[in-house]
C-alpha cells in the first residue's frame, strides 16, 4: 500500500483540496465517473466534520491497487472531542452541526467499506472503495494480442 | 468568490463555474438573495453543471436559497446536475433534494415561465 498523499485539514479550501484529490486519484486508476463523484463527495463530508467538531485534522489518501482490482482507501483523523454517541450519529436525520442529518449514514452508503473509530481526543474514520475490473492493463499485453490502443 | 448573478428580463441567471468552498456557498446564497431584492426578479436559475460534488451542505445551501427566494417572491429552478451528482444525492439521502430542477438552461427558463404563469393564474383565481 502507497500513501499518495496527506492533506491537512485547518480550512475550508482544505476540504475543497482533499475532495479534488481523492478524485483525482480515483480517475487516474480508472473508477468511474459514478465512483469518482461519490467518493469525492465522501472525502467532503469527512473532511468537513473535522473542521466543524475538532477544528483541525488530516486526511491520508492511498492507493491499494493490487492484482485484482484497483483500490482507493481515505483516512481522515483528528484529534477533537469524539463522537459521543456513535450509535445515534450514524442515524439518518441526526445531527448537532446544523446539517441535514445526512452527514455519517449518507457518506457510509456511497462507499464499499467504511470504519469508523472515535474516542475523546481521536477520530479516525476509513473508506475504501474498490473497482470491480483491474483499472488498465498493461500496454504490453495489448501489444501481444496485436490491437494498439 | 465572487459569482456573477446576470438579469434576463424577470429572471435571474447564475451559474456556478468553480468549486465552492463553503463560505464561498453562503457568499453566493447572500449575494443573491440581494440580488433579488434589488432587481425584484420574479424567476431565479441557477445553472449547476460544473459541479462535480454537491455534498450535503451544499445541497442544504440550495434548498434553502430557494425557499429564501420563495419567501420574497422568487420562483428557484436549478438545473444541469451531472449524473453522477444526482445519484450520489439520491444514495446519501433523499432528504437532500428538495428543489425545483431541469435538465438544462433552456429547460429551467421554460420552466420559471411556467411557475410563474401558474402563480399569476392563482392569484386571477383560475
Amino acid at each position: 500500500m502507497r500513501e499518495l498523499k496527506t492533506i491537512s485539514i485547518s480550512q475550508d479550501q482544505d476540504v475543497v483540496a482533499a475532495r479534488a484529490a481523492s478524485r483525482e486519484l480515483a480517475k487516474s486508476l480508472g473508477f468511474g465517473a459514478a465512483d469518482q463523484t461519490r467518493l469525492a463527495t465522501a472525502v467532503s463530508e469527512l473532511t468537513r466534520n473535522i473542521l466543524r467538531y475538532a477544528k483541525k485534522g488530516e486526511c491520508h489518501i492511498e492507493d491499494e491497487t493490487d492484482d485484482l482490482r484497483a483500490g482507493i482507501r481515505v483516512v481522515v483523523e483528528d484529534q477533537g472531542p469524539g463522537i459521543p454517541d456513535l450509535d445515534r450519529a450514524m442515524e439518518d436525520g441526526f445531527t448537532t452541526g446544523g446539517g441535514l442529518g445526512a452527514g455519517l449514514p449518507g457518506t457510509k452508503r456511497l462507499v464499499h467499506d467504511f470504519d469508523i473509530q472515535s474516542r475523546p481526543g481521536h477520530t479516525k474514520i476509513s473508506i475504501r472503495m474498490f473497482s470491480k475490473k483491474r483499472a488498465a492493463a498493461p500496454k504490453a499485453l495489448y501489444a501481444i494480442a496485436g490491437r494498439s490502443r | 468568490m465572487t459569482i456573477p448573478i446576470l438579469k434576463l428580463h424577470d429572471t435571474l441567471l447564475t451559474s456556478i463555474q468553480v468549486e465552492l468552498t463553503d463560505d464561498d456557498a453562503l457568499e453566493f446564497q447572500a449575494d443573491v438573495l440581494d440580488k433579488i431584492r434589488t432587481t425584484e426578479a420574479e424567476g431565479l436559475v441557477i445553472d449547476i453543471t460544473a459541479l462535480e460534488v454537491v455534498d450535503s451542505y451544499l445541497a442544504r445551501i440550495l434548498n434553502d436559497t430557494a425557499t429564501m427566494a420563495k419567501l420574497l417572491g422568487t420562483e428557484t429552478v436549478i438545473c444541469g446536475m451531472q449524473p453522477a451528482v444526482s445519484l450520489t444525492l439520491v444514495e446519501m439521502g433523499r432528504q437532500l433534494i428538495g428543489v425545483e430542477s431541469a435538465l438544462n438552461l433552456d429547460q429551467a427558463m421554460e420552466k420559471v415561465e411556467i411557475l410563474l404563469a401558474e402563480r399569476a393564474n392563482g392569484e386571477r383565481g383560475l
